[in-house]
C-alpha cells in the first residue's frame, strides 16, 4: 500500500517519464499544432524561451495532464473544455514518438 | 562676408516664383492655347507655354524679386554639425530642411555624410543603432512636422534606451515666410511639443548665434548620462536667408563631457556592504556606456568573485566569464544577501516573479534580508507621462549617478578594505560561481540540442550555425536575441562591447532592421562583420532600409528569422483565449497575427532592392554555406539576406 501511494505521489509530480498507453502519435502531432502547443514549445516540442522542453521523453501522462489543468507561470490553463484527457493522450503520444536527438559531444557545433 | 544680392532668387522670391508657377500649372489644362499634339508614340506631347508661363519666363522680374544668398545661414549649421563631430546625417529629404540639406552637399561636401533613409522612423532608428557601437550621436534631419510624427516612435526607443541621437526638425516660424498650403500644412508653433515627453531637451532657435548655442548645448545634453535624443528646430528662414553681415561664424566650444560618479560616503558605504557580504550580486543593463564600462565591471565582479547577471540592454559582462550567472539569473539572486543594480531600470523585475494567469500577483524571490542598492543614471532625469521608469522598488541604498564613471572609486573603495580572510571566503565563492556557470553552459548546449535537424529551423540551430561561421571574424551582432530564444548570448563568446548591443529601448517593432543598419555603418569602418537575426515582422515595418544598405554599400549580413507571424501576438491571443475557457484553434488565432498566405520571399524583396540574397531555407543543412557566401559578399562591402524560415521561438 507505501508502495502504490508513493508512486502515485511521483506519478502526480511529473517525474516518471512515461509512455502513453493508447494514444495516436500521428493524430497527437495534428493536435500539437492546431491547439497552438508549438507557439512556445516549438514544432517538435523542443522547448525555448517561451515554453519549456516537451520532447524526447515527455512528462508522465497523469503528470503532463496535471500540468495543463494547473499550468505555473505564464502557461496559460487548459481545461477539459478546450482540451479533453484523450486528447493529451494523443499529444502525450506524439511527444513521445519524437527522437532523441545526437549526443551534445556529437554535435561539433555545440562544442565551440 | 555674407552677401544677398539683387537679380537672383532669395527664399521669398523663389517661392512667390513657385507659387505662380503652380497656379499656372493648375491652371493650365483647364486653358490651354491650343489642343494637345500627340507623340507618335501615342503619348502626349509636352503642352506648350501659356500666356502667363510665357510672361513669367520673358518678362524681366521685379527687382525684389532676385536675390542671391551666397553665405546662408545654412552653411553655419553645417560648421556646428562639423564642429561638433558628427559623422552622419540620417534622413528622408524634405523641404523644410533644403537650406541644411544644400549646405551640406555643397558648403560641407558631403559631410555629414547623408544616408538617404525612406522614412523618418529608420532614421532615428539608424541614428540609435549608431550610437551604441560609436557612443556619441549622429545626426537625423526631418520636417518639422510630418517627419517628426513618423519618427515619434523611434524617438521614443532611443528615448528608453539612453541612446543620444541629435534630431534638427526644419520649420518655417514666420507665417509670412510660408508659400501656399503645403508650408502651412508642414509649420508648427511649437516643434518639439510632438516628442517632448521623450526627449531630454529641445529648442527652436530664433538667430544663428542662437542656433550654435542650442546646438552645442544640445550635444552637451545628449552625452551627459542619461544619455538622450534632443531635438533643435531649424527655421527655414534662417537656413536660407544670408547671416548678417556682422554676425560672429564663431562657434561655442563645447566641454570635455564628464558623468556624474556617485557620492564618496554612498560609494565607501556600498563597498563596507560588498566586502562584508556572503553573496553579493551585480545586475547589469546599461552599465557599459562605453567600452571601458566592460572592462570595469570584470574588474570589480572579480575583485569581489562576485555573480554577475547581465539583463543585456547593452554588453555588460562577457557571456564566458565564470562570474556570468546570467543563464542561471533567478537562482543567483535567490541565493544573494546584496543585489546592486547597475543602470538596472526595472529592479522590481530584477527580484519579483510576476505570477497570476488574469491579475498580476508578484511574488519576491530574494532571500530575507537581503539587501538591496541601485546605480543609476536615470534616477537623474525622469519624466512623468511615459511609464518607462517602470514599478517602484524598495532600496537599502540609492546612488543616483552614472554607474560606470563610479566604478573607478568603488573598486579603489573595495580593494582598501580587503583582508586576507576576506580574500580566502571570495576564492572560495568564485570557485563555486564557476562551476555554476560551467554547468549554465552545459546546460544551455544540451537545450540547443533539442530539435536540431527540425524544420523549420530551430533557433538554436540557426544561432550555432552562424556562430560556427563567424567566431573567428571580428564580428558585431546589430540585432537583440529575445526573438530567438537569446541562444546566441547563451552559446556565443561575446566579451567585447560591440559583440552586442541590446535591443529596443521602448520595445516598438520597426526599430531592428533600421537599428542594426546604423550599426553596421558604425561598424563599418572598423572593418567589423555586422550580422543581424531580423525577425520578419520588424523588417516588413522598415524594410526600405534594404535599399538604403545597397544604394550606401553597407556591409551587413541579414539572417532572417522568418517564422512567418507576429508570434508574441499569437502567444497572447491564446493566453487570452485560455484564460477565457474557450481556447482557440491556431487557424483562428493566426487571424490577425499570421504573416503568410501569401508567404512573403524575402530574398527576392531583397534583390528588388539592390541586396544580394537568397532563401528560403527550411533545412538546417543548407544553412552553414549560405552563411558563408553571406559572409564573403559582406566582408567585400555590401549587404547580403539569407531568409531562413524558422520555429516560433
Amino acid at each position: 500500500m507505501r508502495i502504490i501511494v508513493a508512486l502515485m505521489a511521483v506519478v502526480a509530480a511529473g517525474f516518471v517519464v512515461g509512455q502513453s498507453k493508447s494514444g495516436n502519435a500521428e493524430n497527437g502531432k495534428k493536435l500539437f499544432v492546431k491547439f497552438g502547443c508549438y507557439t512556445c514549445h516549438g514544432y517538435q516540442g523542443q522547448g525555448g524561451g517561451a515554453g519549456a522542453k516537451l520532447a524526447p521523453k515527455p512528462l508522465a501522462l497523469a503528470a503532463l495532464i496535471a500540468y495543463v489543468r494547473h499550468p505555473s507561470g505564464s502557461m496559460p490553463p487548459f481545461t477539459d473544455k478546450v482540451v479533453t484527457d484523450a486528447q493529451l493522450a494523443d499529444i502525450h503520444a506524439f511527444l513521445a514518438s519524437v527522437p532523441a536527438p545526437p549526443a551534445v559531444k556529437q554535435i561539433p557545433l555545440l562544442n565551440q | 562676408m555674407a552677401k544677398m544680392s539683387k537679380r537672383s532668387v532669395g527664399r521669398r522670391g523663389f517661392l512667390k516664383g513657385a507659387a505662380a508657377g503652380a497656379a499656372v500649372i493648375a491652371a493650365g489644362p483647364a486653358a490651354p492655347a491650343q489642343a494637345p499634339a500627340s507623340a507618335p508614340s501615342g503619348r502626349p506631347a509636352a503642352l506648350p507655354p501659356s500666356p502667363a508661363q510665357r510672361a513669367a519666363e520673358t518678362l524681366p522680374p521685379a527687382a525684389e524679386d532676385i536675390q542671391i544668398v551666397e553665405r546662408p545661414g545654412a552653411d553655419y549649421m553645417v560648421d556646428v554639425f562639423h564642429a561638433l563631430g558628427l559623422e552622419y546625417l540620417f534622413a528622408t529629404p524634405g523641404s523644410s530642411f533644403r537650406g541644411i540639406h544644400e549646405s551640406v552637399i555643397n558648403h560641407g561636401g558631403n559631410r555629414p555624410e547623408f544616408i538617404t533613409c525612406m522614412h523618418e522612423e529608420c532614421s532615428v532608428a539608424m541614428a540609435n543603432g549608431y550610437a551604441k557601437v560609436e557612443g556619441k550621436p549622429a545626426l537625423v534631419c526631418a520636417h518639422g512636422t510630418v517627419g517628426v510624427q513618423h519618427a515619434a516612435m523611434a524617438i521614443y526607443n532611443a528615448y528608453c534606451d539612453q541612446a543620444p541621437v541629435i534630431l534638427v526638425a526644419g520649420n518655417i516660424s514666420d507665417a509670412a515666410e510660408r508659400r501656399g498650403r503645403v508650408e502651412w500644412l508642414h509649420a508648427v508653433q511649437d516643434v518639439g511639443a510632438t516628442v517632448r515627453e521623450y526627449t531630454k531637451w529641445d529648442d527652436s532657435p530664433a538667430s544663428l548665434t542662437h542656433f550654435g548655442e542650442s546646438a552645442v548645448r544640445a550635444y552637451q545634453l545628449a552625452m551627459t548620462p542619461p544619455t538622450m535624443p534632443v531635438l533643435l528646430a531649424a527655421d527655414g528662414v534662417l537656413q536660407e536667408s544670408p547671416a548678417p553681415a556682422d554676425f560672429d561664424w564663431r562657434i561655442p566650444k563645447l566641454p570635455k563631457i564628464t558623468a556624474p560618479a556617485g557620492d564618496p560616503a554612498a560609494v565607501a558605504e556600498l563597498a563596507r556592504m560588498l566586502v562584508a557580504a556572503e553573496n553579493p550580486l551585480f545586475v547589469a543593463s546599461r552599465s557599459a556606456r562605453t567600452p571601458d564600462g566592460l572592462t570595469r565591471l570584470i574588474e570589480l565582479a572579480e575583485t569581489l568573485q562576485a555573480g554577475v547577471i547581465d539583463q543585456q540592454r547593452r554588453m555588460n559582462f562577457p557571456t564566458r566569464h565564470p562570474l556570468n550567472q546570467t543563464q542561471r539569473a533567478r537562482a543567483a539572486v535567490a541565493d544573494a544577501d546584496l543585489i546592486v543594480g547597475l543602470e538596472v531600470y526595472d529592479f522590481y523585475g530584477v527580484v519579483h516573479a510576476l505570477g497570476g494567469q488574469v491579475r498580476v500577483i508578484p511574488r519576491t524571490i530574494t532571500k530575507a534580508g537581503a539587501k538591496l542598492v541601485s546605480i543609476s543614471s536615470s534616477d537623474l532625469f525622469y519624466k512623468s507621462n511615459y511609464q518607462n521608469f517602470q514599478r517602484y522598488q524598495e532600496l537599502d541604498l540609492s546612488i543616483p549617478a552614472d554607474a560606470e564613471a563610479t566604478m573607478p572609486a568603488l573598486i579603489e573603495s573595495v580593494k582598501r578594505l580587503l583582508t586576507d580572510d576576506r580574500k580566502r571566503a571570495f576564492q572560495a565563492r568564485g570557485a563555486k560561481l564557476a562551476e555554476a556557470s560551467r554547468q549554465a553552459l552545459e546546460q544551455a548546449r544540451l537545450a540547443a540540442s533539442y530539435g536540431w535537424d527540425a524544420s523549420p529551423v530551430a533557433t538554436a540551430r540557426l544561432s550555432a550555425e552562424i556562430w560556427a561561421q563567424i567566431k573567428n571574424e571580428d564580428w558585431s551582432l546589430v540585432s537583440d536575441t529575445f526573438w530567438v530564444s537569446n541562444w546566441p548570448l547563451r552559446l556565443w563568446d561575446l566579451n567585447k562591447h560591440y559583440h552586442f548591443l541590446g535591443g529596443a529601448g521602448g520595445e516598438g517593432v520597426g526599430y531592428l532592421a533600421p537599428a542594426a543598419l546604423g550599426a553596421a555603418i558604425a561598424n563599418k569602418k572598423y572593418g567589423r562583420l555586422s550580422v543581424s537575426i531580423q525577425s520578419d515582422g520588424d523588417l516588413m515595418m522598415a524594410n526600405g532600409v534594404l535599399w538604403t544598405s545597397a544604394h550606401h554599400r553597407i556591409p551587413l549580413l541579414t539572417i532572417m528569422h522568418n517564422n512567418r507571424a507576429y508570434h508574441q501576438e499569437i502567444m497572447q491571443l491564446q493566453r487570452v483565449a485560455n484564460q477565457h475557457n474557450r481556447g482557440v484553434d491556431i487557424d483562428k488565432c493566426k487571424i490577425g497575427t499570421a504573416i503568410e498566405n501569401p508567404n512573403i520571399d524575402y530574398a527576392k524583396l531583397a534583390q528588388s532592392m539592390g541586396v544580394r540574397a537568397e532563401g528560403p531555407i527550411s533545412d538546417p543543412k543548407d544553412l552553414g554555406a549560405a552563411i558563408r557566401r553571406g559572409i564573403q559578399v559582406a566582408k567585400r562591402g555590401e549587404p547580403y539576406l539569407i531568409d531562413v524560415v524558422t520555429q516560433p521561438r
